[in-house]
């Protein structure tokens, strides 16, 4: 179960970046926040004395289309001296960036390189964005729900699908 | 930070060491896979350094949103291949959340142990293999021995020898074969000597300690900061351990102590790995005699475990149906979302899945601890030698495998 002494916490301290907030099935609360708020949020939450949330144990993007906002970008937050886990989500819509939070957290790095190999998602303020998974010149983000699950064919790739040039593809970001 | 640049030396103003830029990788044997560095140079000094990854990349959480929740236990097996016991129980782990089911016990027991025991493989091999990189063949040759012994274990109970599958959604494949508690327990009566015998070869050359010592440093406040989880962790002296801080299956019925060290140089995290085997090793014992002696290994649902029984899927016309709707469509897992971590023998393995109430995970998001220890190498290695990035790259411990996911 949540830690009561947590939320109330979090209620106190951080209750004007909160947009909502609800217990989920893995017994930790989940925040959710507003793109702006991220970064004075997060350092908040590392620096507040009752809660030191230390170590950035992962960022996840999800693809949600056809849903709008399209994306949601997920932080799990790990607390080593109190042992308490945390969830912030942040929904925005495609074209949207992200503040990057790798001045509160380094090891934000390569997560969010990872998310813009996969997704797309621009982070402003990154010190070194480039893809980390996918060659420099792959085109298109591979994990985004229209992207093709064996890619498009082309002469590496006999089997991959055809792509749709009618539509126009804005691989622009 | 870690763009290259090759600073242009306007004539008669040349230093002179010469700058050099060098590829180290992606096929070097100290690598451990396909990593590459790129790293720039003064002389033999490191003053920068890029990290190029991605050669091994299979896009494991694409091809997983296309396979059903059992189709993807192999996956996870072909993360770090070397502890895939590990890995599977992550992933289970997360999926039994979703569903709200817990294992029965004694399958909590040999899941626990099997664990461990992968742990020690994980682990032996490292401490074999980082001698080896710095010149000191003979570890690595007589830690084999004892990894073929794991092997052997692990063959005996799962039937295979690397990508076991062995742990299941609600359980595990099935039972011990007879003869395994006995096989195990001289496995740790052996093992407990053996690790004797390699800290005398290694901890007391002083070739070794020279090249380890006090090379690639870093302190417990940078290692949070960059990510770093596991022994590198623990070995710049931070005392966590998911097994005894969030203990999941049955670790906080098991006694062991949390191996930390102050250092945080090469040595401390070898040596943090040498002394957490002989925790496993107790884990290990301690689980074979906590263990119920009989049970279930699976949970009593036939919606989401396969029959088991090869007689059974013959012989009954409704164990025949489950088996073939199983294999065929899967099973559907309750929408919701899940984050889960363990304690993987090469730190915080997470799994994030999201179902939407389908037989296939809608998104599946891998925490993969080696992926995360990796990049502290642009900090750790700036200011020190070229051979001390061999030694540094070994004890962090890297499985290119589960670096490029």
């Amino acid at each position: 179960m949540p830690d009561a002494a947590l939320l109330n916490i979090l209620k106190s301290t951080c209750d004007r970046f909160i947009v909502d907030s609800f217990d989920t099935t893995d017994g930790f609360p989940c925040l959710v926040i507003e793109r702006n708020n991220i970064v004075p949020l997060c350092a908040q939450l590392k620096r507040h004395s009752d809660l030191q949330f230390n170590f950035l144990s992962d960022i996840c993007v999800v693809d949600f289309l056809p849903k709008i906002p399209r994306f949601e970008v997920l932080y799990h937050l790990y607390s080593i001296p109190y042992k308490y886990r945390l969830r912030l989500k942040c929904p925005f819509t495609e074209g949207q960036e992200i503040p990057s939070v790798t001045t509160v957290w380094r090891t934000a790095n390569w997560h969010e390189r990872e998310a813009y190999d996969m997704y797309g998602i621009v982070f402003s303020d990154h010190p070194d964005l480039r893809r980390i998974f996918m060659w420099d010149e792959f085109e298109g983000y591979p994990q985004r729900k229209d992207f093709p699950l064996r890619g498009y064919r082309d002469e590496y790739n006999p089997f991959g699908e055809e792509p749709d040039w009618s539509e126009d593809q804005d691989w622009s970001h | 930070m870690t763009e290259m640049t090759l600073l242009d030396k306007s004539p008669g103003n040349e230093s002179p060491i010469k700058e050099i830029l060098l590829n180290l990788g992606p096929q070097h044997p100290s690598t451990h896979g396909v990593l590459r560095l790129l790293l720039q140079m003064e002389g033999e000094k490191i003053e920068a350094l890029d990290i190029i990854i991605g050669y091994l990349h299979r896009g494991n959480e694409k091809l997983a949103e296309s396979f059903t929740y059992t189709q993807i236990i192999p996956l996870t097996d072909r993360l770090d291949y070397l502890c895939q016991p590990s890995n599977n129980l992550a992933y289970c782990l997360a999926v039994e959340k979703l569903l709200g089911i817990e294992a029965p016990e004694r399958a909590q027991y040999i899941r626990v142990m099997m664990t461990e025991l992968s742990r020690i493989s994980g682990h032996l091999l490292i401490s074999g293999a980082l001698p080896m990189d710095l010149g000191a063949m003979t570890t690595l040759l007589y830690v084999m021995r004892e990894r073929e012994m794991i092997m052997d274990l692990m063959e005996m109970a799962t039937g295979a020898r690397m990508h076991s599958s062995y742990v299941r959604v609600g359980g595990i494949r099935e039972d011990l074969p007879e003869g395994f508690t006995d096989r195990m327990l001289e496995f740790c009566r052996i093992f407990r000597a053996r690790i004797v015998d390699y800290e005398t070869l290694v901890d007391k050359n002083r070739m070794f300690l020279r090249r380890t010592r006090d090379i690639g440093v870093i302190s417990a406040v940078d290692a949070i900061d960059w990510g770093l989880s596991g022994p590198c962790l623990r070995a710049s002296g931070v005392d966590w351990d998911m097994r005894r801080d969030n203990p999941y299956e049955i670790y906080d019925r098991l006694q062991f102590d949390v191996i930390v060290r102050e250092n945080g140089d090469c040595y401390d995290r070898w040596k943090c790995r040498m002394d957490e085997m002989r925790e496993s090793v107790k884990m290990i014992e301690q689980c074979l005699a906590q263990m119920p002696k009989q049970g279930p290994v699976m949970v009593d649902m036939p919606q989401i475990a396969f029959p088991g029984d090869k007689g059974k899927v013959q012989a009954s016309m409704e164990s025949l149906i489950q088996q073939f709707q199983l294999s065929a469509y899967g099973f559907k897992v309750p929408a919701g979302e899940t984050y889960v971590s363990i304690e993987a023998p090469k730190g915080e393995l997470g799994f994030y899945i999201i179902s939407d109430g389908s037989e296939k995970p809608f998104r599946m998001k891998i925490r993969a601890p080696s992926f995360v220890n990796l990049q502290v190498l642009y900090d750790l290695c700036k200011g020190y030698y070229l051979a001390d990035v061999i030694a540094i790259v070994g004890s962090l411990d890297p499985v290119m495998k589960e670096v490029d996911k």
